[in-house]
């Protein structure tokens, strides 16, 4: 064995000695900065153009308002993701009639067209004057009514 | 606005399933191929150094090196999935460089000592299992604090007996049965650190009273002081009968730190200091081993078997990045492979390599008291944090010894030494931190969301 060698040995082993505190260390960063929460699954490429068009389409509503009962006035954007309604806080568009459920209503996006479903609430979701049973598809302009309160889809 | 941001989130459907943390365990496997890689590494410079070739029996080596690590890692999968992804792989590097500088030293000595710790390594991999296996709960050590007390001081006593009581350099810390030895204060170390875990969570209450309050701290009560002068007059009796200044350190040191820890007051740090440096006066002026060791920390070149001066020496020509392994002198070093074995590898790795095993330690000892931040339950706590703490004290007592920055006392440096108590001991205290760390990192059982999809659609049908 040269003198040289065991030199470059000596250094090699000091070096990976001191890649494996490194390593170790950096295993440990998560908990320093926290970890990062899991990325949402890719969307398709279908399934993206879609939950676009909302946005752009022609024919796509982009807000709620509520046309009659106590909240009369107030809207909530249409972008996409389902918007609940309902008397409980943790609803997107908490209402404050006195005639509707916790959770009574949403409003859902779905390959293309908003649909309204009812949340199995007490008193029942109506368009027209069916009552809901199962998911409604809605455009522009339709009107769906729960407890006192009326909501209307503009664009 | 913020609130209704939170409501949208919630409501889309990516969030909606919760947050798996992550196990670690692909990140552990990866870790422990490089530690194993490493250790073998370690051992083939060894050889390539003193001899100048590749030892013949370098992958037998490195297939028990794996088949351990990899046993251990198989076992965490199985039994603690969500256990610190470090700790195993440090344990092994550290295992690996022991042995290695074990290997050196009996080239130089012409003797056999590092296949002996090979198989008491073995044996303390196999204790791992068992306890990874057996304890599945760390809780279920909190259920005997007194019993643990007990047992752990009969261990203390035990080398004192007359039969199987056996001393070792002037040391009456060992046992021997059957031919076989044993320090049981590496036992009573971890069965003393659980019984003052769990008599500290029935009593930290009590002990966290203020009393007088004396420039600016706030000191315990005075009938509080019960425990801790207990535990001081059992340290400074096992000082006065064993002759050994290390486990009484170790011992009084950790109770210490957990009182502290589990009071928050730093006045038990102040109490426990002058304790120790009462202690250690007195004992100083009555104990016959303790003042030749003050007196060699003083004069290291006074002494006859210039232990502490070959140490130094051996750190001074290994420099900043060492002679290599098996290429310095660390033979000179008298008792190199068990005390010492710090000054052998910092001649041999420099203090490039001797910081780093260090570190290896300080990162150990961080992930215990990480486990004991984390951990919900105050017995767990108390555990990690104490099991961390004494390992930081055992270490630092015992480099400190070898660099001369504190007086030398009797303790082994955990892996490295040679030693088959203290490896298999540490090796249990290891599965006992992976235990707590996984108990820490486990995702608790959290209640189904308030509000999901398909809890409010429910319709029960009427017909």
């Amino acid at each position: 064995m040269s003198e040289l060698t065991l030199t470059v040995i000596k250094l090699g082993f000091l070096a990976v000695l001191w890649l494996l505190v490194l390593s170790v260390t950096s295993a440990m960063r998560a908990d320093l900065f926290g970890v990062r929460p899991p990325k949402p699954p890719k969307p398709s490429r279908e399934a993206a153009r879609q939950a676009k068009q909302p946005r752009n389409g022609k024919g796509f509503p982009a807000r709620a308002v509520i046309i009659e009962g106590p909240d009369t006035g107030r809207t909530v954007p249409l972008e996409g993701a389902p918007v609940t309604f309902g008397r409980g806080d943790d609803c997107t568009m908490p209402l404050a009639d006195e005639y509707i459920s916790t959770q009574h209503a949403r409003l859902r996006f779905h390959e293309g067209q908003w649909y309204v479903e009812d949340l199995g609430s007490t008193n029942g979701t109506y368009v027209g004057n069916d009552r809901l049973t199962r998911s409604t598809p809605v455009s522009v302009k339709s009107r769906f009514r729960l407890g006192k309160t009326v909501v209307e889809l503009r664009k | 606005m913020s609130l209704d941001q939170n409501r949208l989130r919630l409501d889309q459907p990516s969030n909606d399933d919760p947050v798996v943390p992550r196990r670690g365990r692909g990140t552990e496997l990866i870790l422990l191929v490089f530690a194993v890689g490493i250790s073998t590494f370690a051992y083939i410079n060894v050889d390539l150094g003193a001899l100048g070739e590749v030892p013949p029996d370098a992958l037998a080596y490195m297939g028990t090196f794996a088949a351990v690590a990899g046993l251990a890692h198989i076992v965490i999968r199985i039994r603690a999935p969500y256990a610190d992804p470090v700790i195993l792989p440090i344990v092994v590097t550290l295992c690996g460089l022991g042995l290695a500088m074990l290997h050196r030293l009996d080239i130089a000595d012409e003797a056999a000592r590092a296949n002996v710790q090979l198989t008491w390594m073995l044996l303390g991999a196999a204790l791992f299992i068992v306890v990874l296996f057996f304890v599945r709960d760390h809780r279920i050590l909190a259920r005997y604090p007194y019993l643990a007390g007990l047992t752990g001081l009969v261990l203390l006593v035990l080398p004192l007996m007359p039969v199987i009581g056996h001393d070792i350099r002037g040391a009456q810390i060992w046992i021997r049965i059957g031919g076989m030895s044993f320090q049981p204060n590496e036992a009573a170390k971890i069965v003393l650190i659980i019984a003052f875990a769990g008599f500290l969570v029935q009593s930290r209450d009590a002990l966290a009273l203020a009393g007088r309050r004396f420039i600016g701290v706030d000191l315990p009560r005075a009938r509080d002081l019960g425990p801790i002068l207990i535990v001081w007059l059992t340290a400074l009796g096992i000082l006065t009968v064993q002759n050994d200044m290390g486990p009484s350190v170790l011992l009084f040191g950790s109770f210490v730190l957990l009182i502290y820890i589990a009071t928050e007051r730093i006045s038990w740090i102040i109490l426990g200091l002058l304790m120790m440096l009462g202690g250690a006066w007195a004992a100083y002026q009555l104990v016959s081993q303790v003042r030749p060791r003050f007196d060699l920390w003083l004069n290291p070149f006074d002494d006859p078997t210039n232990q502490i001066a070959q140490a130094l020496f051996g750190l001074a020509y290994g420099g900043t990045i060492g002679t290599g392994l098996g290429q310095g002198y660390p033979d000179m070093i008298p008792i190199a492979e068990s005390d010492f074995i710090g000054a052998a590898l910092g001649e041999e790795l420099g203090l490039a390599g001797l910081t780093a095993i260090i570190l290896l330690y300080a990162l150990l000892v961080s992930r215990g008291l990480r486990s004991a931040l984390v951990l919900r339950d105050p017995f767990g706590k108390l555990l990690a944090a104490g099991l961390a703490s004494s390992l930081m004290l055992q270490v630092f007592v015992v480099l400190g010894g070898v660099t001369k920055l504190i007086p030398m006392s009797g303790l082994t440096t955990p892996f490295l030494a040679l030693g088959g108590s203290s490896l298999i001991m540490n090796w249990v205290l290891v599965a006992l931190l992976i235990r707590l760390s996984d108990a820490a990192r486990r995702p608790a059982p959290t209640e189904a969301p308030s509000y999901s999809d398909d809890a409010v659609t429910q319709v029960v049908r009427l017909r």
